[in-house]
């Protein structure tokens, strides 16, 4: 992080727009040509609750959110709970306030709402102490006052962030410009009022006493600000997903609801059904009947979609799914972010698995092997799943435009049409032979293992499937060499899926090629290790990482050939049995007296600074006794 | 041009085509219910006009999940209880492929009940016949959800002390638009269901009889039977709701006293399908879906397009 970054958190309560002003003022920093990053964090719970929104804004190419940050907007919790004493929740109403100090950087910035904040609860905090300890710079206001004088009580939030603009010294035009595009009439006038008159307020009568002031930058090309919920829905839509099926769960609906407001105008098809098991068995049954179809859902509603899932495996169903991992076991933590169901993903369903699964690290890489996923599925005929989380899924960044100028790709793969169906082979009673054992040799360009489909409908393509196992026209067989042609000549898909990857590496790589010391890390937190290898070879160390995105099948000759590169490697991941480092042992079947890991499991995301005191503990003999941030290291096998 | 071209194929249908060189014999046990409903779908389907390749017969798991390996048509043996979430995706990706799926009573009413449930309030223009033998008849004779109070099995082995789901009631309280008994010993009335049930604008359930000579011997072989709409003794208006509940409740009280009342209880002659109802509002595309696959004319629409929300 350079020293110039803005890192601004707007809080308040659930319901208090929050998340919407953030998106807003998010768009304005983006239009005054910085690069943004965005960190949400909220309470499973529709009105009240503390949260937040993050806003990272800088010059450089931030992908991850900073460490603590400089500029706090407290708006308080206008449906806060009325605080019993004793009880466990204590002031909400403050929560915006009191929550928020700790992670407030030196020389920070505090705008509070006094309109809302009681002062007596206030001076309980020794606001005025712990400002003077820290360098704070307190700015008090009556922000609610304000927004009542011109229109309603709700748009304090407006206020806020003119009083935010005020003291960082930006220009309102971008903010403006977005309120106008938002809004209109009446609410956009008062809006616009209360912006303007709490700027001039601020700038004319308020003292400042800070240094903070916003970045400015500029861009070469357009940008957009969208999440990784986005980047995946567009993905799909790129891809020619045209059918969507699911059942609402905590974070995995963002996609579903992007998907489920933009199909009806493509022509596409959007269901909402009775649980997770139809959610995935309609996009089998969309699938097996010729759209290119997904599904998805959270930890619990994925673990529903075990039997479809394996439904596809067995039938040769092309089929995406998405799995939004959030804090678990069981209803866990809904709303914060765990990468603790790799392993449920890999291997939920019984008998062998027989999937696809990535794990994109960024905003891009959920558009990239989103359609990579589908890419796979159709022309494999086998179920990809991309497994993200709530960090992903809600964070915004930047993007260049022309990022997503390109071809739309809807092609279906190994299907055939009607005409090379009538070439194909079929038995004496004229069932098309779907699963054939040695496919490689009658149809030319599939790939390995891959016997081409019919659709229902087709004439000359009729077959039967199903999940028992089944001889080439689809019959259920029990038939021992049956039995084992099948299994193998499922097992060369995957086989050549690997190959076919390890051609154009979905992996991405940080920091010098020659560094003694690595970091693995996969999905998500792939944004804050990218900061840290950066500050750790400022630092003097030698640092490189690698982020691994393909978890099945998992690119054993490239891991393998990083690993070799390295004397040790601390895995980074968001849960608390290691489950990345427990897959890479078990696929490379060796490195375990050279991996440690690096864990964290209290629902917040690594921030890049306790990767570093993570890494600096880790290569200090494993002490982790000074540690200041809540993780875990785990020593290597032998240590 | 279609890519589809056994849909609405106008050509003279044998009956024959419909049985399979590959497995022209079922496996059921001689004497099984479940050979009537595949003489009656091999009679009903040329009837009405349909080839195999443009139907879809989707079964759940059991006895009843094989019919479709005695079917030649295009199959879909999928998993216990979940034919009627892929069956009803299959019609809204290709709304020309005609949709057939069965199960059996512990498949549709017990595992499966949720998407029964479901599926009939959407009211999908499909036909659903579950295989009604009051017993789990693969697994070797388990008590099941249709069995009656008392009925003792290896797993209730004092006898079961639950109600049994009343299949009619379940279908017309959840949406569906046809609703009909059948019984396996009865193959003219179930060929004729068949037709009708095809041939609705909608969700037709039909809760089809089918004896058990190995699990259940001790229950009816539903005969004699009596057609609702032929005997003199019922007289009621199938449109009406509220009549064709008071029947259902009769019908279904009857057969545990051994008299086995059959036909049509409910049929909605103004049933708007699932599918058109979407399409009416802009939700799924008056062109088949999976016939976008095939032109290569069509315009595919691009994320690059919806960017601006983003700017």
């Amino acid at each position: 992080m350079t020293d110039d970054d803005l890192i601004w958190r707007v809080s308040g309560g659930s319901g208090d727009g929050i998340d919407s002003t953030s998106q807003n003022f998010a768009k304005a920093l983006m239009r005054s040509g910085l690069n943004i990053f965005t960190h949400r964090h909220y309470p499973s719970r529709i009105r009240g609750g503390h949260t937040y929104v993050e806003i990272r804004a800088s010059n450089d190419d931030v992908r991850s959110r900073g460490d603590g940050y400089n500029f706090l907007l407290a708006l308080g919790d206008s449906f806060a709970r009325n605080p019993k004493e004793n009880a466990y929740y204590g002031n909400e109403e403050l929560k915006p306030l009191s929550e928020n100090l700790d992670d407030l950087n030196e020389g920070g910035v505090i705008v509070y709402d006094t309109g809302l904040l009681d002062e007596d609860d206030v001076a309980e905090l020794d606001l005025e102490e712990r400002a003077e300890e820290n360098d704070w710079h307190l700015y008090p206001m009556d922000l609610r006052e304000i927004a009542k004088e011109h229109g309603r009580e709700v748009m304090r939030n407006t206020a806020g962030v003119a009083a935010t603009a005020a003291l960082l010294d930006m220009d309102l035009q971008h903010i403006k410009e977005i309120m106008t595009e938002a809004m209109s009439g009446d609410i956009l006038d008062a809006n616009v009022t209360i912006l303007e008159d709490t700027y001039e307020d601020v700038k004319e009568n308020t003292e400042m006493t800070h240094d903070l002031r916003a970045p400015t930058g500029e861009y070469e090309s357009e940008q957009a600000l969208l999440s990784g919920s986005n980047a995946i829905a567009y993905g799909a839509i790129d891809a020619g997903c045209r059918f969507i099926a699911g059942y609402p769960m905590t974070p995995w609906t963002d996609v579903f609801t992007i998907m489920s407001q933009n199909l009806p105008e493509m022509g596409g098809i959007s269901e909402q059904v009775e649980d997770e098991i139809a959610a995935a068995a309609l996009a089998v049954g969309a699938s097996h009947n010729g759209a290119k179809a997904m599904s998805g859902s959270s930890g619990g509603g994925f673990a529903l979609m075990s039997e479809p899932l394996g439904l596809a495996e067995q039938t040769e169903t092309p089929l995406v799914l998405v799995e939004a991992m959030r804090a678990g076991p069981s209803t866990g933590m809904p709303t914060k972010p765990e990468q603790a169901d790799l392993e449920h993903v890999l291997y939920t369903s019984q008998g062998d698995s027989q999937r696809v699964v990535f794990a994109p690290g960024n905003i891009r890489e959920a558009y990239e092997q989103t359609r990579k996923a589908f890419e796979i599925a159709w022309d494999y005929q086998i179920p990809a799943i991309l497994v993200y989380d709530q960090k992903l899924g809600g964070e915004n960044t930047n993007v260049d435009v022309e990022f997503f100028n390109r071809e739309p790709a809807p092609d279906l793969g190994s299907t055939l049409t009607e005409e090379e169906l009538l070439e194909a082979a079929h038995d004496d009673s004229g069932k098309f032979k779907r699963f054939q054992h040695d496919p490689e040799e009658n149809f030319e360009g599939v790939p390995e293992g891959v016997s081409p489909r019919s659709l229902p409908g087709q004439q000359a393509g009729r077959f039967l499937a199903s999940g028992n196992e089944h001889n080439p026209m689809g019959h259920i067989s029990e038939d021992p060499d049956n039995r084992v042609a099948q299994m193998d000549r499922r097992k060369r898909k995957k086989e050549a899926i690997r190959a076919e990857l390890d051609e154009d590496s979905q992996q991405t790589y940080f920091g010098p090629e020659e560094a003694e010391y690595g970091i693995l890390t996969w999905g998500s937190s792939q944004g804050a290790v990218k900061e840290a290898v950066d500050r750790l070879n400022e630092n003097g160390h030698s640092v490189k990482a690698l982020s691994v995105s393909d978890m099945m099948p998992y690119p054993v000759a490239e891991v393998t050939e990083w690993l070799e590169s390295v004397d040790e490697a601390m895995v980074v991941e968001m849960n608390a049995t290691a489950q990345f480092r427990g897959l890479t042992q078990k696929e490379l079947g060796r490195f375990g007296d050279k991996l440690t890991s690096l864990l964290k499991y209290n629902g917040n995301p690594f921030e890049p600074a306790e990767v570093v005191e993570g890494f600096e503990a880790n290569v200090n003999g494993g002490d982790t006794s000074d540690l200041q941030a809540q993780v875990r290291i785990e020593p290597a096998a032998g240590d | 041009m279609s890519a589809f071209n056994a849909v609405d194929d106008e050509r003279e249908i044998d009956r024959d085509e419909f049985t399979p060189g590959l497995e022209p014999q079922p496996t059921w046990c001689p004497g099984c219910g479940d050979f009537g409903v595949l003489k009656a779908l091999k009679q009903a389907l040329p009837e009405v006009g349909k080839t195999p390749e443009e139907v879809l017969t989707v079964t759940g798991i059991g006895c009843s999940g094989k019919l479709n390996s005695y079917l030649d048509t295009y199959g879909f043996h999928t998993i216990h209880g979940r034919s009627l979430p892929v069956a009803r995706a299959a019609k809204l990706a290709n709304p020309g492929v005609e949709v057939i799926a069965a199960g059996g009573d512990g498949d549709g009413y017990g595992i499966g009940g949720n998407h029964t449930m479901h599926t009939a309030r959407e009211n999908h223009d499909m036909t659903y016949i579950v295989f009604n033998n009051e017993i789990f008849g693969l697994t070797k004779g388990q008590t099941s959800p249709t069995s009656p109070k008392g009925h003792k099995s290896k797993t209730q082995p004092h006898g079961n002390t639950k109600t049994p789901i009343r299949p009619l009631s379940l279908a017309l309280t959840s949406g569906a638009t046809y609703v009909a008994r059948t019984a396996a010993v009865n193959p003219n009335q179930a060929k004729e269901i068949i037709k009708e049930a095809i041939e609705h604008d909608g969700f037709a359930h039909i809760d089809f009889l089918t004896q058990c000579p190995t699990w259940n011997k001790d229950a009816r072989q539903y005969v004699p039977y009596i057609d609702v709409q032929e005997s003199d003794d019922y007289d009621f208006d199938t449109s009406s709701r509220r009549e064709a509940q008071e029947m259902m409740t009769k019908t279904e009280e009857a057969l545990y006293e051994g008299e086995v009342l059959t036909g049509r209880y409910y049929v909605d002659d103004e049933s708007v399908s699932y599918q058109q109802q979407k399409q009416d509002i802009g939700e799924m595309p008056t062109e088949p879906l999976a016939e976008r696959y095939f032109d290569d004319d069509y315009e595919w629409e691009r994320s690059y397009d919806l960017l601006d929300r983003h700017k």
